[in-house]
């Protein structure tokens, strides 16, 4: 097993990994500094910030031959018998000089930078830069000047990494970022006429180590360290990226992809990153309203309404059936239709794995043939495969197979939005419980006339559609950030994530309300309720127990069980 | 003047040199008829190699051995670049053969790539060189008229095509790797080595780059053998393992303060008095010279006391230079300021510095800056200091960038304030009378109101 040594500390690599020697030192907790690395772009080794010694050791006599100058880290492949020193003088002088060289024409205007806070210039320098300044040029002038509909660059704030130029060439596959100029006149820049557009262009802002490049959408809206950070999962489309969402007191400001080896490796798409505005949104569904005898709407109260939903929902069960047969064909089996019963479900491909477990426990405790329906999926385009392998989807809701698993599992088989409109006559149905949860016109005006016929209607949705007018219930719907449970992805990787935001007052989050009404104590558990779906549905089975940060693989139990 | 007899230069003073013609009455191409139809490959790069002959453009790594770094049995295409981007500071000894004896060039480039198999082979011309690039066009369509280039070259299966690239006035595309990635039409920034361009170069195939003068020699070591290179020049020190001698006749370029400026060829291992006296007629004006610099600027700077060092690959560095570079002398006078000497070579790094680098580019930059001040009469003494330490840390050798750029940059400096360092302390406090001690920035920091 090939062996690196990294300041004395032996380290055991896999036969066939491949790392560098900023890699290689994470393993023995030792951080290289860098700038223009990346694991993600092409090594250039310009930054020189991971200088260190390196030599050999030769396995049989153990002795040790340094080479006489340094190295980029970032350049050096950790192959066995390779010695990384990365707290020598010589370094950490080296290291010292590349900060003092970065920092002669960089602005100290941290106060006004967004990046502050979280700023590779300002960290390294205060681990590694020196205490005084010893270049008296006047340094700089403040000039920014757009990059696109989306990014700002702060000219004089660049170190030059070329991260970001990189990306748009091996990444995006666009290229419009170049590097203009000479020496210490260079520039980053856009060909005149030719901005930075294209879908994945926010990208270039998180890769940036310092603030030359700002996300217009979050510039000055936020101090970094007043922020939470909150791992999360993208809802834009099925691709389910991994990201973090960050807020402050229960408000989203950004989005930021989360390093996943199996999804999104460290991008995201503009669409998905920019994609949180609807949480916000002041025209959002909070206060729930339900409709009194007299068929008014009136403001419901969360003390008594659990109970109404329920008692309403019961007595749908006396007064429906789904148009399945049962009277036209004077009560003859309709070839496995007619397991449908009176009451039915709608699962939005936006609610979490756990959600819909507890809804579909919920109605089908309260009919057992009750049908349990895949809501409406949204699609849009087709999808767009990038040049690094990064996919963004046309399917816009994250967990349509997990849904769509769920529904399976527990009625047998998958019944479509379409499908249940079809089905459903004058009296047919006693009641059915809509889930939302889309920031988009999801039902026409026709689909929602074809549901008013059913007496009780329980709806959450996000924004006013069509079908609000004939509800019976009305309630706000939660948005991804304030989920709680696990989507599965278009690749069958599930991730589980905690609710990032509280939502607004007047929302019940789904978890706790569907928990509730299923008769559970306490608060809504999301892993239990995971644990009870991984043991009870083959599908979900390799999702018992912890989930890694990064998600399990669903398809191994799959594959498992094909050759079992 | 010596008895020496000029090789690569003995053709550039007859009339219509230039042409195939007169190239060809001097007997040129018979050295590429040996070795295309008598010599193998192989045969040719031992002989190279036999002959010690050292690259020319400036690093002196050995030629032959160069060529076998070339992976064996590689399926091809292997491309030869002729490095012709002579922008070193007082260098023109390509410029003199390209222009006045191109055949003589063309030849070796040929012989070369038949050593090393290459199908295509690339001048890389400096943009400032117009008359070479006619000189080069035309020679190169008389070798493809007279069958020496193209398909099947001289009846033989080795095929060859030339092709003359002008480069955009940049100093960096002398270097190897920033040469490539110009001629792929992208930004000359040099390469990341491992791998060199003998393994992955030009459009990713393996490639040979080799100095115009370089390519001259070949076509001579083909001619009259490699024991005939051998009988010139200085022999390896056998003290030193790492010194494979220094063969050859040589261009030496003399410019700057002397009478008879000029391109002159020498054995390698004259000593710098010898050829200002007995070539350039001594420093100009009747004047005391007061330094030199011994083979481009980036080499670095010799004190009128060490010109007795041998121009040979190793001489310069037992006086502190880098190397012997281009072998492009440039001799300042006694008038001459070291510190406006110093100011113009931080001038030409900082502004020819590709950028990529941060300790190149931010390192040249301040010192310039620094320099400027100095200029200005706002020196102080801790300046020096801090150029050493600049000068110091920055290049290849300290390894904190990527090609030597850098420290083309740093020797100048350092040679300049080292063997000057009185001169330098006299400017500071004779133009700087008020503040030539202070330690600290004299100007505090200007507070930004914002970089919005």
């Amino acid at each position: 097993m090939p062996t690196v040594t990294v300041d004395g500390q032996e380290i055991e690599l896999g036969d066939d990994e491949r790392l560098n020697g900023i890699q290689v030192a994470r393993r023995a907790g030792v951080e290289i500094p860098h700038y223009c690395w990346h694991a993600g772009l092409t090594v250039v080794a310009s930054c020189r910030m991971c200088l260190v010694e390196s030599g050999r050791k030769d396995r049989e006599s153990g002795e040790i031959s340094m080479i006489p100058k340094l190295v980029p880290a970032c350049q050096t492949p950790a192959a066995d018998g390779t010695v990384f020193v990365t707290n020598s003088e010589k370094v950490k002088s080296a290291r010292s000089m590349v900060e003092e060289d970065l920092l002669i024409r960089h602005p100290i205007d941290c106060p006004v930078c967004d990046k502050a806070g979280e700023c590779s210039l300002q960290d390294y320098h205060f681990q590694h830069g020196q205490g005084q300044r010893r270049a008296d040029i006047k340094p700089f002038t403040s000039r920014r000047r757009p990059m696109g509909d989306t990014v700002t660059l702060f000219v004089d704030r660049c170190v030059m990494c070329t991260r970001c130029v990189r990306f748009t060439r091996e990444i995006s596959g666009t290229s419009e970022l170049m590097v203009i100029n000479r020496g210490d006149h260079e520039e980053i820049d856009v060909f005149p006429g030719f901005p930075l557009d294209n879908k994945m262009s926010g990208n270039v802002v998180d890769l940036c180590p310092v603030g030359a490049l700002g996300d217009k959408d979050f510039l000055y809206s936020q101090r970094v360290w007043f922020m939470k950070q909150h791992d999360h999962v993208c809802a834009g489309c099925s691709t389910g990226c991994s990201i973090h969402v960050e807020e402050n007191h229960d408000h989203v400001y950004r989005l930021k992809p989360r390093e996943n080896p199996h999804i999104n490796h460290w991008w995201m798409c503009d669409e998905g990153r920019y994609g949180y505005k609807h949480i916000h949104d002041p025209g959002r569904v909070t206060q729930p309203t339900r409709r009194d005898e007299t068929g008014e709407m009136v403001s419901a109260d969360w003390s008594d309404l659990n109970q109404r939903i329920d008692s309403s929902l019961r007595s749908g069960l006396d007064n429906g059936g789904l148009d399945n047969g049962g009277l036209e064909n004077g009560g003859l089996d309709n070839g496995g239709l007619r397991d449908n019963g009176k009451l039915a479900a709608v699962l939005s491909p936006y609610l979490t794995v756990e959600e819909a477990y507890l809804l579909s426990d919920y109605i089908r405790g309260l009919d057992p043939d009750a049908a349990l329906v895949l809501g409406p999926i949204p699609i849009e385009g087709t999808d767009e495969t990038y040049p690094g392998n990064f996919t963004i989807r046309a399917e816009k809701c994250p967990n349509r197979n997990g849904v769509e698993a769920v529904i399976s599992a527990l009625s047998g088989r998958l019944l479509t939005f379409d499908e249940f409109l079809d089905q459903i006559s004058d009296g047919s149905c006693g009641g059915v419980w809509i889930t939302g949860g889309y920031k988009t016109d999801w039902i026409s005006d026709e689909q929602a006339m074809k549901l008013a016929k059913i007496p009780t209607i329980v709806l959450q949705e996000m924004f006013a559609s069509p079908l609000s007018d004939h509800a019976s219930y009305r309630l706000g719907a939660l948005t991804f950030a304030e989920r709680e449970g696990s989507y599965v992805n278009v690749g069958d990787r599930l991730q589980s994530f905690r609710w990032a935001i509280r939502p607004p007052a007047g929302v019940m989050p789904d978890g706790q309300l569907y928990w509730q009404l299923s008769g559970r104590a306490g608060m809504f558990q999301a892993a239990e309720v995971l644990a009870e779906v991984a043991d009870s549905i083959p599908y979900f089975h390799a999702a018992a127990g912890e989930i890694p940060d990064v998600g399990v693989d669903l398809k191994i139990t799959r594959l498992a069980s094909v050759e079992g | 003047m010596s008895d020496f007899e000029p090789v690569l230069l003995a053709n550039i003073d007859k009339p219509d040199s230039h042409t195939l013609r007169v190239y060809e009455s001097a007997g040129g191409y018979q050295g590429l008829k040996k070795v295309v139809k008598k010599m193998q490959p192989a045969d040719v790069t031992t002989e190279v190699k036999e002959s010690n002959l050292r690259g020319r453009g400036g690093a002196g790594f050995p030629t032959g051995l160069k060529w076998t770094f070339l992976p064996q049995d590689h399926p091809g295409p292997v491309y030869f670049c002729l490095n012709a981007d002579e922008s070193e500071p007082g260098t023109f000894n390509n410029r003199i053969l390209m222009e006045e004896d191109p055949h003589q060039v063309i030849e070796g480039v040929i012989i070369s790539c038949y050593a090393t198999r290459a199908t295509t082979a690339y001048i890389y011309l400096r943009y400032e060189y117009p008359k070479s690039y006619e000189r080069l066009e035309s020679a190169i369509k008389e070798c493809y008229d007279a069958g020496y280039l193209g398909k099947n070259i001289l009846g033989s299966d080795f095929s060859l095509d030339m092709c003359v690239h002008r480069g955009a006035a940049a100093y960096i595309c002398g270097e190897e790797t920033g040469l490539i990635e110009s001629l792929e039409g992208k930004r000359a920034w040099p390469r990341i080595k491992p791998p060199f361009p003998a393994i992955e170069g030009l459009f990713r195939k393996p490639t040979v780059v080799n100095n115009v003068e370089t390519a001259a020699c070949v076509k001579h070591i083909i001619d009259r053998g490699s024991d005939w290179f051998k009988s010139i020049g200085v022999a390896a020190d056998p003290d030193n393992p790492r010194d494979v001698g220094s063969y050859g006749p040589k261009l030496y370029c003399l410019s700057g303060h002397i009478e008879k400026p000029g391109c002159y060829e020498a054995p390698l291992g004259i000593t710098l008095q010898e050829l200002i006296d007995q070539y350039g007629g001594g420093v100009w004006k009747g004047r005391k010279a007061k330094a030199a610099i011994p083979g481009g600027i980036s080499m670095g700077l010799l004190t009128a006391e060490e010109f007795d060092c041998p121009l040979d690959f190793t001489g310069p560095g037992k006086y502190q230079c880098l190397g012997l570079g281009t072998a492009a002398v440039v001799v300042l006078d006694e008038t001459v300021s070291i510190v406006d000497f110093l100011h113009n070579s931080a001038r030409f790094f900082s502004h020819e510095s590709c950028g990529q680098c941060t300790p190149c580019r931010e390192g040249t930059s301040w010192a310039l800056k620094m320099l400027d001040r100095i200029k200005a009469g706002r020196g102080r003494l801790t300046d020096l200091d801090l150029l050493l330490e600049i000068s110091d840390s920055i290049g290849i050798m300290p390894g904190t960038t990527i090609c030597g750029l850098a420290d083309g940059a740093a020797w100048p400096m350092k040679n300049a304030i080292r063997k000057f360092r009185d001169e330098f302390t006299d400017y500071i406090k004779r133009t700087n009378p008020g503040g030539y001690a202070q330690t600290s920035p004299a100007q505090a920091m200007e507070i930004l109101s914002g970089a919005h």
